[in-house]
């Protein structure tokens, strides 16, 4: 028996829940589901902390949020879509207001903003320091109170079925039981993040291992600007624990092993003691990762237990402030580095943090695949471009979730039931994950052996700078454990609660994506925001003012072709910062 | 410093065992690990079978509540250097099915959550266009600790109420119930009063104060249940009266 819904969205983090009420509310007739690995409040929006960008303020305007995301964005963003998000991002975040988030505010009771790096004025929405705890939280107790939204909570989807060219629901695992079991629908919306933990050092949970990014890439819909992966700049560096920009607009310093403001060396403006917008510390975050990597080579950085590392220093800032706007940055760094940022500086690194590419949708969310959408960080529209500017993925996934859940919605309603022809696949997917896992015999590799050799070759590939000739060596390397992952074997042959089973099945994914990105990277023969090629190191518009889209090829490896960036008002310039 | 220490963590896989047991392993010690560290380590080399849930590894997804030496914690924030020499005791929290090894089973709290109606409810809605609700940074400290709360079922699992009676709607959900009702956007306090007032709601609450004790995030659900048998009994009795606003 299959369960049979409207629309069903993958992942129960901020851009699946928007797009929920989204259906529920164009249509209360709807038969909407969520179907979500984990419990959805646990889902990877909780740990945003800095803000979210909408323009609300007497003072600003859309054209100079749109400016800001699209030249952060190194002018790789599409400006449709940029300028539908600035347009369409202050009522979402309005709406969110309603729906009871917290805000911070001021005195007289409106919503407060403060700066962010690579904004040319405060437009960031913030509740203290736990912005996506309290989006999350609002989102989901919002969903509660609509009975048309179905929930599976803790069901792995393992497959996207497809038919006559359309996608027509998913095959996934209830965990729980390891019952596997069909789920059709109309349409289908993936919400289920980024791929964090391709890399060893990110803020990522360790949920983040771009699952949908591989169903949609493996069901035939391919994936955009793969290369472009965003470090952030000040990581905890054992636990890459996030410590917001937000402590840099609050007036941090990143200070080298000298004490020395750093980033005035690398063309981000001069020190100022209060912050400046678009300079130093509020520089974009491309930028400071790799004035991080230069001062290493130059022999400027501190070196600890777990590598090199700077300072962020914001004990002038005084306890009272930290404490008022900055609370969490402070709990985290007692719990877990045991050092008080009131009075003791924090030791930072870049660390691996977005994914700027995802599968690749227009301005609705709609993949090339008919049936299936996607939003938030899975996807790529594409708004962030070659870098995204902090305090934009919060507002993007309520827009482009919000979006999202519309046109599937209208989608879902013109459509047939799904055709029963698609069960017989199921079939195979429940034929295929107890052949190959459950009841597999012999076998010997180990699952977290191959995740650590998949990272490690992500680091020293795909990190912050690049060329072409580690590219190629990393290439082969993922071939490799492509193979050698057939090999694999599990432990535990359960079906009660499997989390080997669910482990396997994630890095599995994960190769995959990190096969799109090492290739894209590979091909992009130019440097462009978060993308470094030290063999090219110029941005090249003639060749590469283009998105890049990975296909799955026959072998399984990837095809890499491009496809022209949308120039609306804002031709290509220079990335201008700190002057 | 020692060289290692051991943990004795609970098993049950229900298609092999009828009871939970506890099984040993020892792990390396090392000063900045938790006992989520010192358990994904045991995953990673010692036994892929063992299955606990974990996300974010820094206090905000609520993931990771177990026992540890008895006490509900969130076993990314519990250094194992608090609990040296060891052996280090890991179970699944108190008080709920245990589904396998460290995972509970916590949909009871997703049914007590919704029963609550954790959302603004008003009689009218203002329209998007006429911009937010005003609300002081005085109003919104007013609900603030209550809305901190991030599921992590420690409470219950400390709540000896709970423990007694499953039917206790329980410390997180009436938190989160108060959060609602503080918070000058809404207008249903009433509503969720009556729901609070059933049988199992909050008054079986002994105030042991146990909940907010453990509480990873200073939420005070003590706290919540007092204000709100306060607002009860007033209620209750302006109804008896003639001049009551009923």
């Amino acid at each position: 028996m299959a369960l049979v819904h409207d629309v069903l969205i993958i992942g129960g983090g901020g851009a699946g829940l928007r797009a929920a009420i989204a259906a529920a509310e164009l249509d209360p007739r709807l038969d909407i589901a969520v179907v979500s690995k984990v419990y959805p409040m646990r889902s990877h929006t909780v740990s945003a902390e800095g803000g979210a960008a909408a323009v609300i303020k007497p003072g600003d305007s859309l054209d100079a949020h749109a400016y800001d995301t699209i030249s952060g964005g190194d002018w790789l963003s599409d400006q449709d879509a940029v300028e539908a998000f600035v347009r369409e991002a202050p009522a979402e975040m309005l709406q969110l207001e309603h729906w009871g988030c917290p805000w911070s505010r001021e005195p007289d009771g409106h919503v407060a903003v403060r700066p962010f790096g690579g904004m040319k004025l405060e437009r960031t929405w913030f509740a203290a320091d736990k912005t996506g705890f309290h989006m999350l939280h609002a989102l989901f107790q919002t969903t509660l109170k609509y009975d048309s939204i179905r929930r599976y909570d803790e069901w792995f989807v393992t497959k996207i079925l497809v038919d006559e060219g359309r996608c027509q629901g998913v095959v996934a695992i209830e965990v729980a039981t390891g019952r596997i079991q069909a789920v059709l629908a109309k349409a289908v919306i993936l919400c289920t993040g980024g791929c964090g933990k391709v890399f060893p050092y990110t803020t990522n949970a360790s949920i983040k291992n771009g699952d949908g990014m591989a169903l949609a890439y493996r069901a035939g819909a391919p994936l955009k600007d793969m290369e472009f992966v965003q470090y952030h700049p000040t990581g905890l560096p054992f636990t890459g624990i996030l410590i917001t920009e937000a402590t840099r607009s609050e007036g941090g310093w990143l200070l080298n092993k000298d004490g020395y403001r750093y980033l005035q060396d690398y063309d981000l403006g001069k020190p100022e003691p209060k912050p400046v917008f678009r300079s130093m510390e509020l520089g974009p975050r491309d930028r400071l990762s790799q004035a991080f990597v230069k001062e290493q080579e130059k022999g400027r950085t501190l070196v600890g237990p777990y590598g090199h590392y700077v300072h962020l220093d914001i004990r002038h800032l005084g306890q009272k402030l930290i404490d008022k706007k900055l609370p969490f940055v402070r709990e985290l760094c007692l719990k877990y580095e045991n050092i008080d940022p009131v009075k003791e500086m924090i030791p930072v690194r870049p660390v691996v943090h977005y994914m700027m590419g995802g599968i690749h949708t227009d301005i609705h969310g709609a993949t090339s695949l008919a049936g299936l959408f996607a939003a938030g960080e899975v996807a790529c529209v594409s708004i962030n471009g070659a870098n995204r500017l902090g305090s934009n993925s919060l507002t993007e996934l309520l827009v482009f979730g919000a979006r999202a859940g519309t046109a599937a919605a209208a989608f879902a309603s013109q459509q047939r039931k799904p055709s029963p022809s698609v069960l017989a696949q199921a079939q195979d997917e429940e034929r295929r994950l107890g052949e190959r896992f459950l009841r597999k015999t012999g076998g010997t590799e180990k699952v977290a052996a191959l995740r650590a050799e998949m990272q490690k070759t992500m680091e020293e590939s795909a990190g912050i700078y690049r060329t072409a000739s580690v590219l190629e060596e990393a290439a082969r390397k993922l071939r490799k454990l492509q193979e050698r992952f057939h090999d694999v074997s599990l432990e535990d042959r359960s079906y009660t609660f499997n989390t080997e089973l669910i482990a396997v099945l994630e890095l599995s994914y994960m190769l995959d994506v990190a096969e799109a990105i090492v290739h894209s990277a590979l091909q992009r023969r130019e440097s462009r925001g978060s993308h470094q090629r030290t063999d090219y190191p110029k941005r090249d518009d003639t060749q590469f003012l283009a998105h890049s889209l990975a296909t799955r090829g026959e072998n399984g490896s990837p095809r890499i072709e491009y496809l022209s960036v949308t120039i609306t008002r804002w031709p290509p310039a220079q990335r201008v910062y700190g002057r | 410093m020692p060289p290692s220490v051991t943990l004795a963590v609970t098993r049950y896989r229900p298609e092999q065992e009828s009871e939970p047991t506890l099984q040993t392993y020892e792990v390396p010690f090392r000063k900045d690990w938790v006992v989520l560290d010192a358990l994904n380590y045991i995953k990673d080399n010692l036994d892929g079978s063992l299955s606990f849930r974990w996300s974010c590894r820094m206090g905000v997804c609520g993931s990771c509540g177990m026992m540890v030496n008895g006490s509900p914690k969130l076993t990314c924030a519990a250094f194992l250097s608090d609990y040296l020499p060891g052996p280090i005791r890991v179970e699944p929290l108190n008080y709920f099915p245990i589904i396998r090894d460290l995972v509970v089973d916590m949909t009871d709290f997703m049914h007590k959550l919704k029963k609550v109606k954790p959302w603004i409810i008003r009689a009218q809605e203002k329209p998007l266009a006429d911009g937010e609700y005003l609300q002081t940074p005085d109003q919104l400290e007013m609900y603030k600790q209550f809305s901190m709360c991030i599921n992590c079922m420690l409470c219950y699992s400390a709540c000896p109420v709970y423990g007694l009676e499953q039917s206790f709607i329980g410390p997180a959900a009436i938190a989160l119930a108060q959060r609602y009702n503080l918070d000058s956007r809404d207008e249903a306090a009433r509503e969720r009063l009556e729901i609070l007032s059933e049988h199992d709601g909050m008054w079986q609450c002994t105030f042991v104060g146990e909940c907010s004790k453990v509480c990873p995030k200073n939420v005070d659900p003590a706290g919540a249940i007092q204000q709100l048998k306060l607002v009860g009994a007033v209620d209750w009795f302006r109804f008896l009266l003639p001049w009551g606003t009923r």
